[in-house]
């Protein structure tokens, strides 16, 4: 359709990009990890698998690990929670007002992530509106400590940022889901419950996968909020790998972390959209 | 579910025939569109009733009233001596047959059709059997396994009516099931419901716009027009005795004669007859079938005229001619194809073949 020479002068630049910004940065972590530090500060550029020796011998790296899967996994869980509801809502029950709910869900992502990270600050600290508020009302005497720099405050925070990443894809398999099943399914003998569980639910599963994986593997990979409102107990991996990468300068360490991360995230992606297939019908 | 296996097998007695559905003065507006108007109708127990009308003549909108998927403004449905517009759609027992099948995506054939069966909470073995049964009845036990997206159109409309089916209903509506099929098949499926029809028992509500699709099936039409009923009665009456203009010239071809009836004589152009009409203006169909060649034996009573032969359509069996007479009267003509016509041929029809018809406001 095209000239051969056209279709390389357009394909180009996208190609150039992703080489020098994606694969060549991969390439270069890849090498780190596989090198290491002398005492004196310099890189060794000799291949060896200390690195991930140390990842599997130090605790701290593994449970670190094991601790954001977690925190990720809890905000995954409360955002699809709260945004398949929400999901729901907006596509069978708004009616009219449907597109005003749904620039209402979408309104919070153009404030800046920093920003509502530290309005949860000021709102879980110890002379936080929450505590103030808490105490006003006689119901506690002293300012709730747990409620700031603590996995909780992160897994509040980023559920509060993730779920309108979960309700949109769920949202979107709903609307796909077409009404006439709804009705046939009534129609059928099927009460409104049933109907949801053996018709509406299954249909949106895409959906369902595709904001959980939001959810999860975005808040895995996050490290503001740990470090604004995580404290001690709320440090996640990333924390970590910018700590390797910055102050420790110890980058061989902070790229095999990362390595280990992508090829994780990498797996889940592919496992998700392979389920996502498994469960699409259109 | 005894007692409603006992009704759905009186249905197998058409001898009885009493009422099934009621229909009592049904009306539906959105907003400020009135979409039926005063709607009352009644549907036997066994018989096939067709719902026809041109789009926007509120056919598909009274057939989800009875369904339960819209809720009438006024008026009442009863079915079986109960109450039935009160109830949610999942507690009636009317199934229906759905434009595009909605079939689901995610079930294969054989649970789609076990659906309405498994909500019930029936026992496994009696779903098995009675899946079995309404597959072999619609000749789709082969795709059983079969996703509704990997068989035909064809295939699917079958689903959907063991789907329906399956559930015993005391009533079935179908919202033009036959519409996306193709001419061929589709005249197929139409022999094939109606007998199925039969077999079962059950009524049938059936919404289409092709008048022909509802000659072929019906007991009895109910035609609709801008949400109101404009007649209701078997094929043939509707046909032979069109109670409006409008009826006359949906369901067939048909001349509608204007005129003014003086002293039991109707005058039409340079036509005249007599009648027992009252004196007034008046409005006839005449088939164009009602039509012959003059011959030379002349009818006492028969009615003449002369014309010019305009434009001629073959239809295979029959032709229909478009004869323009002198005073500007133009008349459909139906004769057999083999006739060879030249000139200014006369032909002739029967008084009483002409039907007093009632005019039809031309609304909106």
């Amino acid at each position: 359709m095209f000239s051969r020479t056209y279709r390389n002068v357009v394909t180009l630049p996208p190609l150039v990009w992703v080489a020098v910004f994606l694969l060549l940065p991969y390439l270069l972590m890849f090498c780190y990890s596989f090198w290491s530090v002398s005492p004196a500060q310099t890189i060794v550029h000799s291949w060896t698998l200390d690195n991930y020796r140390e990842l599997l011998r130090v605790e701290v790296y593994w449970q670190t690990l094991l601790r954001s899967m977690w925190i990720a996994a809890r905000v995954m869980f409360f955002s699809l929670l709260l945004g398949y509801p929400l999901a729901y809502f907006l596509s069978f029950c708004a009616g009219a007002s449907k597109d005003l709910y749904y620039q209402l869900v979408i309104i919070p992502l153009w404030v800046s992530y920093l920003v509502r990270a530290y309005a949860w600050k000021t709102i879980l600290g110890s002379d936080g509106v929450l505590n103030t508020l808490l105490q006003y009302v006689h119901l506690t005497r002293h300012p709730l400590e747990f409620l700031l720099y603590s996995p909780f405050a992160v897994v509040l925070t980023l559920t509060h940022i993730y779920t309108p990443f979960t309700f949109l894809p769920i949202y979107a398999s709903l609307e796909h889901i077409p009404r006439n099943l709804v009705e046939a399914s009534n129609d059928l003998g099927a009460s409104p419950a049933q109907t949801f569980w053996r018709v509406i639910f299954p249909l949106s599963i895409p959906g369902v996968l595709a904001g959980a994986t939001f959810a999860f593997v975005l808040s895995l990979g996050d490290f503001l909020a740990p470090l604004l409102l995580g404290g001690p107990s709320g440090i996640m991996i990333s924390n970590i790998v910018v700590s390797l990468f910055g102050a420790a300068y110890n980058w061989p360490l902070g790229a095999s972390i990362s390595l280990c991360m992508l090829v994780l995230v990498v797996s889940l992606l592919f496992a998700s959209e392979r389920l996502e297939k498994k469960w699409s019908f259109s | 579910m005894a007692t409603s296996e006992q009704l759905t097998r009186s249905t197998h007695e058409p001898s009885s025939r009493s009422t099934l559905l009621e229909v009592r003065n049904v009306a539906k507006s959105f907003g400020k569109n009135v979409v039926l108007r005063n709607i009352s109708l009644q549907v036997a127990e066994g018989e096939f009733l067709t719902i026809l009308g041109e789009s926007g003549s509120g056919k598909t909108t009274l057939l989800r009233i009875i369904a339960g998927f819209e809720s009438a403004t006024s008026g009442e449905l009863w079915m079986a001596g109960q109450r039935l517009d009160t109830l949610p759609p999942y507690k009636r027992r009317v199934n229906t047959v759905f434009q595009h099948y909605a079939l689901f995506p995610h079930l294969t054939v054989e649970q789609n059709v076990g659906y309405g069966l498994r909500v019930e909470n029936l026992d496994k073995g009696e779903i098995a059997s009675r899946v079995e049964q309404a597959l072999a009845q619609v000749k789709m036990t082969a795709y059983a396994k079969a996703k509704p997206s990997r068989i035909s159109g064809g295939q699917q409309q079958r689903v959907a009516l063991a789907r329906a089916l399956v559930k015993r209903p005391q009533l079935l509506l179908l919202d033009e099931p036959l519409s996306a099929l193709d001419a061929n098949l589709r005249r197929q499926m139409q022999v094939e419901l109606k007998s199925l029809q039969r077999e079962v028992g059950i009524s049938f509500v059936f919404v289409t716009h092709d008048q022909e699709e509802a000659m072929v099936m019906s007991d009895r039409i109910a035609l609709l027009r801008r949400g109101e009923l404009e007649q209701v009665a078997t094929p043939r009456e509707i046909y032979s005795r069109p109670a409006s203009a409008y009826t006359a010239q949906f369901i067939g071809h048909t001349n509608l004669l204007s005129g003014e009836v003086r002293q039991g004589v109707m005058h039409c152009g340079s036509l005249s007859w007599r009648t027992r009409e009252p004196d007034g203006p008046v409005l006839y169909s005449l088939r164009p079938e009602n039509i012959r060649v003059a011959g030379h034996a002349a009818r006492p009573d028969a009615v003449r005229f002369r014309g010019k032969l305009q434009h001629r359509a073959f239809h295979g069996a029959t032709e229909l001619l478009r004869i323009e007479c002198n005073d500007g009267l133009i008349f459909s003509v139906r004769t057999g194809a083999r006739e060879d016509w030249q000139g200014t041929p006369e032909f002739e029809f029967d008084p009483q073949d002409a039907v007093r018809v009632r005019a039809s406001a031309e609304k909106g």
